[in-house]
């Protein structure tokens, strides 16, 4: 159930070159990708389709594999089987300079002798573009990203998130086939990672670029993507919109990366499932006999009478609301969000009570 | 780095004709002192323990001699004169640091040569209050190691705390020297034995304000033993070099020993 | 009428007194840095000076332009040549060389048995001892040399033309020996800080190899490249022990002219060359060290 954004076309205008040659978008594909280091399998059999013009997040802890598969996708790493398809072409035995790419990396990137101008227009002078209009198309991609008028700058006279947004555009100006981000946002402030990435977002969605994002950050990836792939130990565990993810975790991993979910135990018959005497509604297809639930913490509540007991591990303030995390009498342990104003410390007796939406089960 | 990194090829192309470059003297120098008329043998080896040349060698063995008291003097200098200024000018006169950090790197500035023409006058007066004993060029040779020292000293420096240790230490009620020597000193010991190796390392092989200002150490005794026997010199100094090497792999290895020993 | 005076608080102490015991602490502090201070005086300042202020007096102590003047003299200024020359040739052979080794470490282990190895034998031919490594090539190319003799045995002869070892381009070797591992020693710490996304981002950008290195490896190392040549250069030129021992007599480069005037009362008819050659030298190595310092700073403003 994947149903890509629709590619906008922008008519062109004199101005501005980049976006007038906005076309929409290729195809990315990895077909049983396998990587090894050495005796360590990183990569399992990837499978992976990604539309034109599609924003795809590969999503998942440190050691999954994602930002191998991404350099796989770039040739920066070699695939010890399967293969890897730009457009309806097997590139993987194209070296990464022909592949026709841009990529972001996560810091450093920039070339610390050349200005900011200079980086940006780089790859059109390796393509053999004459200095005028490549610096007049790198001013166009920097005045797309905001950052036209620190064009004479250094790179280290940037900021780690006005560098990221040179790397961005110095990765655009080229019109590349599909652009990579490998985990661009990380080295930046909280704030301006957010700026960021919607920043990314609207440019991509304007320019109908196929984008795939790799991050370890479950907010961003539900924030930008138009869909994610959760990976974990070298293989995707679901793919799906942000939605499906965060309401339809297909295993655990899932559920406790992507929403922050407690697993508990229950009991299902048919279209319902009972949890701590409460019956709830099932998502998705009914199941009968012993589940595992999913429950998330903005669907759970401290009551002061009914619902199970617990005890307070920690809680943290978060502004408008708290999270506090309880362990059951059974020993399981649950995150719950609950009002900023009830305030709970470590070793309260609380009583936890679940609210009647539907859940997913396993 | 698999961008970056050469090919197997060129670093071994490189590092086989490099290499020759530097073998080949070593290798040849080996082999001079293995002459014995029109064939090879041992002989000039095994004349170090021969009884009947000793007088031959004497030079040597006072230069050598002299050298290590020099080398002695030399380290102390570093360690009793240099480290506490050193911890004094990172604990109370921070913003002096980059004033302190040009002076210790100054002597790399300043040839050797040129400092024995004003030392010489300098030494006379040390004659006349000290004596004429080799022991006196230490003073010298603190200055000739004072980059050398000071870097690796830095860097111990740099890498403790030594702020917040001596605060803690004073805290708890101990005076200076009890901080100095029990708390600091102990947990510079990478810096300061890779500066007091490099110390005796730099005095040994030390020619220049020896050689014009006329004491005998270990160099000057082999361009004079070079007179009387060539292969002699050449067996030292097949000895001396080493001996170098040994002494800075062991300050390789115990310096990532320390730093693997610190981490919690 | 109030008074204002300072405050003595109930438990009797004044309240001025933090400030006092921190003036006399600092005071020690500052009496702490004495006894190293005077010991740089009296034996880096003063010798130094005394060096270069020896050339402009006479045996008798009198004032005289004399000494300094020498430096124009011809024999003089054809041994700064010969200094020059040294020092330039075996600059740039041994920071070409020594960059080529640093390149061909890239990438391996630094504590590992190749590095470990490289670094400490770098160690030992760049800074110990010039003498031995005399003797180490006389035995190697002198005119009894053991490669002097196998090359007589295939019909080649060395010094056909004479004992040019003992002269001046027979110093071009040694100095070399000690500057190829002086240039690892120095560059090494800059071609580690390549990052490898440089690389990575070139490739991706559509660059090849060769391009990464003429269009962004190279100009980014060039500063400190040649930073390090110049570092080399001083070097070169302040070295005296390996021509020392090469040289028994003779003064051809600047540290044996200084050998010379020291050792015999007049030379070239002037009695105080030796403080004048002294400060001819200063100002050369303390150009190229300021030179040296200033790009090395430059280019450490990129290496953030």
């Amino acid at each position: 159930m994947t149903s890509p954004t629709p590619v906008r076309s922008l008519p062109r205008t004199a101005e501005n070159s980049l976006l007038a040659d906005a076309h929409s978008g290729t195809r990315v594909e990895f077909r049983g990708v396998v990587k090894d280091y050495g005796s360590t399998r990183v990569l399992h059999g990837l499978d992976l389709d990604v539309a034109p013009g599609e924003f795809v997040s590969l999503l998942g802890p440190s050691g999954c594999g994602k930002t191998t598969a991404l350099r796989v996708l770039a040739g920066l790493e070699h695939a010890n089987g399967g293969a890897v398809l730009l457009g309806d072409t097997d590139v993987s035995t194209v070296p990464t300079n022909r592949r026709d790419i841009g990529m972001v990396f996560q810091s450093y990137s920039l070339f610390p002798h050349l200005r900011v101008i200079d980086n940006t227009a780089f790859g059109l002078r390796r393509r053999k573009v004459a200095k005028a209009q490549a610096q007049r198309r790198a001013a166009d991609a920097l005045e797309l990203v905001g950052l036209d008028h620190l064009a004479d700058r250094f790179p280290h006279q940037l900021s780690g998130g006005q560098q990221q947004r040179v790397a961005l555009a110095r990765a655009l100006v080229t019109e590349p086939r599909v652009l990579l981000l490998d985990e661009p946002l990380s080295a930046l402030d909280a704030k301006v990672r957010v700026q960021l990435r919607d920043e990314i977002r609207r440019i991509q969605l304007r320019l109908g670029i196929t984008t795939v994002f790799v991050t370890h950050d479950q907010e961003e990836a539900l924030a930008v993507s138009d869909r994610i792939a959760v990976m974990n130990a070298g293989r995707i565990e679901q793919i799906g919109t942000p939605e499906e993810l965060y309401l339809s975790p297909a295993t655990p991993n899932v559920a406790a990366f992507v929403g922050l979910s407690s697993i508990v135990a229950g009991v299902a018959s048919g279209a319902s499932v009972l949890v701590w005497g409460e019956t709830l509604p099932i998502v998705g297809d009914p199941v009968t006999g012993e589940v595992e639930v999913f429950l998330r913490p903005e669907n759970l509540r401290l009551v002061a009478s009914g619902g199970i007991e617990a005890v307070v591990q920690e809680s943290t303030f978060l502004g408008s609301f708290r999270r506090t995390l309880v362990r059951t009498t059974d020993g399981a342990l649950l995150q719950v969000q609950h009002p900023a104003s009830e305030r709970v410390e470590y070793d309260d007796r609380v009583r936890v009570a679940i609210e009647p939406t539907p859940v997913s089960v396993r | 780095m698999t961008s970056l990194a050469p090919s197997r090829t060129t670093r071994w192309v490189i590092g086989i004709l490099v290499g020759a470059f530097f073998a080949i003297p070593m290798a040849s120098t080996f082999f001079y002192t293995l002459r014995d008329d029109d064939g090879y043998s041992l002989v000039h080896w095994a004349a170090l323990f021969d009884p009947a040349k000793a007088a031959l060698y004497r030079p040597i063995w006072t230069g050598l001699g002299n050298s290590l008291v020099l080398a002695l003097v030399t380290v102390a200098i570093v360690l009793f004169l240099l480290t506490p200024t050193m911890v004094l000018v990172h604990l109370r006169f921070p913003k002096l640091r980059p004033g302190f950090e040009f002076l210790a790197l100054l002597p790399i500035s300043i040839p050797a040569i040129v400092v024995v023409v004003g030392l010489a006058p300098i030494y006379q007066h040390i004659a006349r209050m000290l004596g004429t004993g080799a022991w006196t060029l230490a003073f010298a040779y603190g200055v000739t190691v004072l980059p050398f020292a000071f870097r690796s000293i830095q860097a111990s420096i740099d890498a403790v705390d030594i702020r917040t240790l001596s605060e803690a230490a004073r805290s708890l009620g101990a005076g200076w020297p009890t901080v100095l020597l029990r708390v600091i000193a102990p947990n510079l010991r990478s810096g300061l034995l890779a500066a007091s190796l490099i110390s005796v390392a730099v005095v040994l092989g030390e020619f220049t304000i020896a050689s014009l200002l006329n004491r005998q150490v270990f160099q000057t005794a082999l361009v004079v033993v070079k007179n009387s026997d060539g292969y002699a010199a050449s067996v030292f100094t097949l000895l001396a070099l080493a001996f170098a090497f040994v002494m800075l792999i062991v300050i390789q290895l115990a310096g990532r020993a320390r730093s693997g020993k610190g981490r919690p | 009428m109030t008074i204002a005076t300072p405050q003595v608080t109930p438990d009797g102490a004044e309240r001025c007194a933090p400030p006092r015991r921190g003036a006399s602490a600092r005071m020690w502090a500052w009496l702490g840095l004495v006894p190293f201070l005077a010991y740089l005086a009296v034996f880096l300042v003063l010798p130094t000076m005394l060096a270069l202020a020896s050339g402009l007096f006479t045996r008798d102590g009198s004032f005289t332009w004399d000494n300094l003047a020498a430096l124009g003299d011809p024999v003089v200024l054809a041994t700064f040549g010969n200094s020059m020359w040294l020092s330039l040739v075996t600059a740039v052979i041994g920071a070409v060389i020594g960059a080529l080794v640093c390149y061909a470490l890239l990438g391996i282990r630094e504590d590992g048995p190749v590095r470990t190895f490289v670094d400490a034998a770098a160690g030992v031919f760049a800074q110990f001892g010039g003498v031995m490594l005399a003797f180490t090539f006389i035995a190697t190319i002198g005119l009894k040399g053991v490669v002097t003799q196998l090359l007589l045995g295939v019909g080649v002869e060395l010094f056909a033309d004479g004992p040019w070892i003992y002269e001046l381009p027979g110093l071009v070797l040694p100095y070399i020996f000690f500057q190829i591992p002086l240039m690892v020693i120095t560059f090494m710490p800059t071609l580690s800080a390549l990052k490898p996304q440089w690389a990575e981002a070139n490739l991706t950008l559509g660059g090849t190899r060769a391009t990464f290195w003429t269009h962004v490896g190279i100009p980014v190392l060039a500063p400190s490249f040649l930073a390090s040549t110049l570092l080399l250069f001083a070097n070169a030129f302040s070295s005296y022990a390996t021509a020392a021992a090469l040289a028994s007599q003779g003064s051809q480069i600047v540290p044996l002219q200084i050998r010379t005037s020291l050792t015999s009362e007049t030379v070239l008819g002037r009695e105080n060359l030796a403080g004048a050659l002294a400060l001819g030298m200063i100002v050369v190595v303390g150009v190229v060290m300021w030179l040296s310092s200033l790009i090395q700073r430059r280019a450490a403003r990129w290496q953030r």
